[in-house]
């Protein structure tokens, strides 16, 4: 039954609504309008929110400082090859949770789980150990793999979320119509869950475009992704907010274009399954 | 080519045995029809032969080769569900081409045989259209065509019919079974409803807790059920069942009438009840009577038969049409 809600509850939650979406979204709005002030401009007091000197120097120097498209290449290269990669690995593992499940099914997937509650730093030094003794550090197979095996719990249990969705009717009418096991991943299941697929691709190449700790750690030049191209501009010379802002509006403006144009699909495959 | 043997085959699942040792053999070309109530292993059984469920014990022997080992894609049986199971991403055709495709045949071969069983089953209109834009008709006669383009060994039914209103339902019954008298391929058909039991079987394999309660023909069923259990579950109205000293009258523990051989009258007759509800079809008159000493009891009579709420009246059963079932519940001969 619809609920009816009268004119003044209707105006609370709208406000309400554009409270936490303005809250949301102002740190990005911050970082873009001081990508545009001097230097000066950046740190005056009070700060001045439209009415400044538009300037595009600090772009100019962020480029001329360092190669962007060097390290947004890494990044495309990093986010999706981790991605692929890893569901490459996680479908079948999902088909098999979801469509084949054993009585450790759900212990393993609680397992997996728990490995994202261990802090990363944990982890950070024998990673860094074996990655120096294979050759792999700043390399950017080493963050691809590095990457994956951090999202994978998360790409799993997506699938294994959407694909538990699917009726199972509809794979073993496969099977019976002669799919090997390959051909009825490939040309049943992979097509049917396609917007659940979408909505884990996205939502992991967004995690491994922003992903910080990893990146840092185990790259200094030639794998450096975006993350790093902004950490670059935060220490050595002091704060210098206005370039900060500049590489940081750099960094993130690929992944925003993208999300906001697969925003639809996104919303989709997160409330895949939600209602029928 | 396609006689499937049961030997002894077994399935259970975790702690609970489902199957218990069932032997069964059916002939190549035959109709059988697994029936039995909710949960009575008709569907697992059907599955066990189809390859989706592994067997826990015994044989599955098709064309007298041992395939108890051997996968579903394997098996050259074909499936319809109860869902129908059609893919829903893709056209009706390649719904119907898919298992060709699977087994490698080249584009203008499936072009021929999707285009050969559109035509039969009247779907060459829809061929374009998605599993989503077709009516429940529809949706079923492409599981159909899916299942008879690879031409099986046998066919798989799986209740098929169950999600199909009451007019559609007659409808398809009768296609069926003109489909398998111009295929004369195996059928084994699963259903919890007689009627569709009666109207389509050669044989009838009647089901109840894992166990197999009787095979026979639709009429061997009706005429001599051979417990008490294939007595109730087969014919509507269902059989009278008279235990008590009513039964130990003609020697058996139970007996059971028909509600169409109870002989009505006003005058006379072995037993005497008060109508209840009269059910008047038109064709026939259904008659549910409190019998005196006896309890609840369904007679039929005539189309033209008045009788109404309140009405007493005399019932005798034809001796000569009288079922009687010994205290093991099994039929006396």
């Amino acid at each position: 039954m619809a609920r009816a809600l009268s004119p003044r509850r209707k105006m609370l939650f709208t406000a309400a609504g554009w409270t936490a979406a303005l809250l949301l979204f102002f740190p990005i709005l911050w970082t873009f309008l001081t990508s545009f002030k001097t230097e000066g401009e950046a740190i005056a007091l009070p700060p001045s929110f439209f009415f400044f000197d538009w300037t595009l120097e600090n772009y100019f120097e962020v480029q001329e400082r360092s190669n962007y498209f060097h390290h947004a290449m890494n990044s495309v290269i990093i986010a999706f090859g981790s991605t692929f990669l890893g569901l490459l690995i996680a479908i079948p593992a999902a088909w098999s949770m979801a469509f084949s499940p054993g009585k450790g099914t759900r212990g393993l997937l609680m397992w997996m789980l728990s490995t994202k509650m261990l802090p990363p730093v944990g982890a950070l030094i024998p990673i860094y150990l074996i990655f120096r003794d294979l050759g792999l550090l700043d390399t950017r197979t080493a963050l691809v793999v590095v990457l994956m095996l951090m999202n994978l719990p998360i790409i799993v249990w997506m699938l294994y979320t959407y694909f538990r969705e699917i009726p199972g009717d509809i794979l073993e009418a496969a099977r019976m119509d002669g799919a090997s096991l390959r051909k009825e991943i490939t040309y049943v299941l992979v097509p049917m869950a396609v917007p659940g697929i979408s909505s884990t691709l996205l939502l992991n190449v967004i995690l491994a475009w922003n992903e910080a700790f990893w990146t840092l750690n185990l790259t200094a030049v030639d794998a450096a992704p975006l993350s790093a191209f902004i950490a670059s501009y935060s220490s050595p010379e002091g704060l210098f907010w206005a370039k900060l802002s500049a590489a940081s509006t750099l960094a993130i403006a690929p992944i925003l274009v993208l999300g906001w144009f697969s925003q639809k699909q996104l919303v989709r495959g997160l409330t895949f399954g939600a209602v029928k | 080519m396609g006689a499937i043997t049961l030997e002894n085959v077994l399935k259970t699942f975790d702690d609970t045995t489902v199957i218990h040792g069932v032997d069964l053999t059916i002939d190549d070309g035959a109709f059988v029809v697994f029936v039995g109530p909710s949960g009575c292993g008709k569907s697992t059984l059907l599955r066990l032969v189809a390859g989706l469920e592994d067997v826990s014990g015994g044989t599955i022997r098709i064309d007298g080769e041992d395939a108890t080992a051997v996968p579903p894609a394997k098996r050259g049986l074909a499936m319809v569900f109860q869902s129908y199971a059609l893919y829903p991403h893709m056209s009706v055709y390649n719904n119907i081409g898919f298992p060709l495709k699977m087994a490698g045949l080249d584009r203008s071969a499936i072009r021929a045989k999707v285009e050969a069983a559109a035509a039969t089953l009247n779907l060459t209109p829809y061929l374009s259209r998605r599993p989503g834009q077709l009516s429940g008709g529809q949706r079923q006669r492409v599981a159909i065509g899916r299942a008879i383009v690879r031409e099986p060994k046998a066919f798989l039914f799986d209740e098929p019919l169950s999600n199909l209103d009451a007019a559609l339902r007659g409808t398809m019954r009768l296609e069926l079974s003109e489909l398998h008298q111009k295929l004369a391929t195996t059928m084994i058909y699963v259903t919890h409803d007689q009627v569709e039991a009666m109207t389509m079987a050669d044989t009838i394999v009647v089901l109840n807790g894992g166990r197999i309660e009787q095979v026979g023909s639709p009429l061997e069923l009706y005429r001599r059920p051979a417990n008490l259990f294939v007595a109730g579950f087969i014919g509507s109205p269902k059989m009278n069942l008279v235990d008590g000293d009513a039964a130990q009258r003609f020697g058996a523990g139970t007996v059971g009438v028909r509600p169409e051989h109870l002989r009505l009258s006003n005058d006379s007759g072995d037993w005497q009840g008060t109508v209840g509800v009269a059910e008047h079809l038109g064709s026939d008159t259904f008659l549910h009577i409190e019998v005196d000493g006896i309890g609840k009891m369904t007679a039929r009579a005539g189309g033209d038969f008045e009788a109404g709420h309140g009405d007493r009246i005399f019932l005798s059963p034809q001796s000569d049409q009288l079922h009687r079932f010994g205290a093991d519940g099994l039929a006396l001969q």
